[in-house]
């Protein structure tokens, strides 16, 4: 099915699905962007770039789309300018500050094997558009995966400090990755019409090839936590993506409309 | 930081534009080691081009001529004009010669 052929019943389901989607780019590719300038060398200042430009192109074609399903009008520059944080669906995972290199390379690690299993699936989805965006973002979440693994391995199989500064950052951001499988209503829904893959059965696929890359970096794989954190799905976000707003949107709310 | 300093090397990047072709000398990167070169050369070199495939090697793997070689290595092949291909038709059409 496409724009047209879509069930009316489905939009607003599919809109929130979409959002999350593109809220997860968004923030991820904001939070990358603010390494510009401060990599560590060069060459990895600039592969930083690339991978935040990957993810703000996937944030604008999946909040075109998200637009279109709303059908109210709303581009992708609204969505992303013109939402306070309780209006962003995205996980708490991505939102948390860019630490130091080994907590941005290990959050991108951990959300690059789940975005390459989502994109995976998501190409077989019925919504034809996002089946499309899909194929597309996976060739570029593939790479960031092959980026940030190798990283993973240098920095764990690395010097002592490499290797406590990435088993530090895996502790701090395990409690954050069960949020990218949960399934709700919203989401039940679309697994229904076939339109976004279950998400609960991709969990240990993930798992697997997670650990699979934390063993050839000698680290631990850290025990699960009593309770993940949760919420950012529904809008309940940490103080930090406030924060993250208030630099990224305030342009286009101190000069609404502008252009250059 | 001194540490990486340290296990850095330099390496040249040569890139491909099309199957067939010969891979020209783009420039060169920093990295630890082959993978994480390969990786910097795509984002550095190959992100804005048409580019089938990458080599890099490392720059201290190549043993080059020095200045003071090119009066015995290059002088030689100047009044040679007969070892070049000037006397032949290239048919139309035909690229890559």
């Amino acid at each position: 099915m496409n724009l047209e052929t879509l069930d009316a019943a489905l939009r607003p389901a599919l809109f929130e699905y979409l959002l999350c989607l593109g809220d997860d780019a968004l923030i991820l590719g904001h939070r990358l962007s603010e390494w510009c300038g401060h990599g560590p060398y060069l060459e990895e200042d600039i592969a930083l770039a690339n991978l935040a430009l990957d993810c703000l192109g996937h944030a604008e074609a999946l909040l075109t789309l998200a637009g279109e399903v709303e059908g109210k009008g709303r581009t992708a520059d609204d969505l992303a300018f013109l939402r306070d944080a309780y209006d962003f669906r995205n996980v708490q995972l991505v939102e948390l500050p860019r630490g130091d290199f080994a907590f941005t390379i290990t959050r991108q690690f951990l959300f690059a094997t789940y975005a390459c299993l989502l994109y995976e699936a998501l190409q077989q989805s019925a919504f034809e558009p996002l089946a499309g965006i899909a194929a597309k973002a996976l060739k570029e979440m593939r790479y960031h995966l092959r980026h940030s693994s190798e990283w993973m391995r240098c920095l764990g199989d690395g010097t002592e400090e490499s290797h406590r500064r990435a088993q530090t950052a895996l502790d701090e951001l395990w409690m954050y990755t069960g949020e990218l499988f949960e399934v709700d209503d919203t989401l039940r829904t679309l697994i229904e019409a076939r339109i976004a893959p279950d998400m609960a059965a991709l969990q240990p696929k993930w798992r697997e090839q997670v650990e699979a890359v934390l063993r050839e970096a000698t680290l631990t794989v850290p025990e699960d936590p009593p309770y993940m954190a949760t919420g950012g799905r529904r809008g309940h976000h940490t103080e930090h993506l406030g924060h993250l707003l208030a630099e990224m949107q305030f342009l286009q709310r101190a000069y609404p409309g502008a252009q250059w | 930081m001194a540490e990486m300093e340290n296990c850095m090397r330099l390496w040249e990047v040569f890139v491909q534009p099309r199957t067939g072709a010969p891979h020209e000398h783009a420039g060169s990167v920093r990295a630890t080691h082959a993978e994480m070169a390969l990786q910097h050369a795509r984002d550095v070199y190959a992100r804005r081009g048409p580019v089938v495939s990458i080599w890099v090697v490392p720059t201290d793997a190549i043993y080059a001529t020095r200045p003071g070689d090119e009066g015995p290595f290059f002088d030689p092949a100047d009044n040679k004009p007969y070892r070049h291909p000037l006397f032949y038709k290239v048919p139309h059409g035909v690229k890559n010669i």
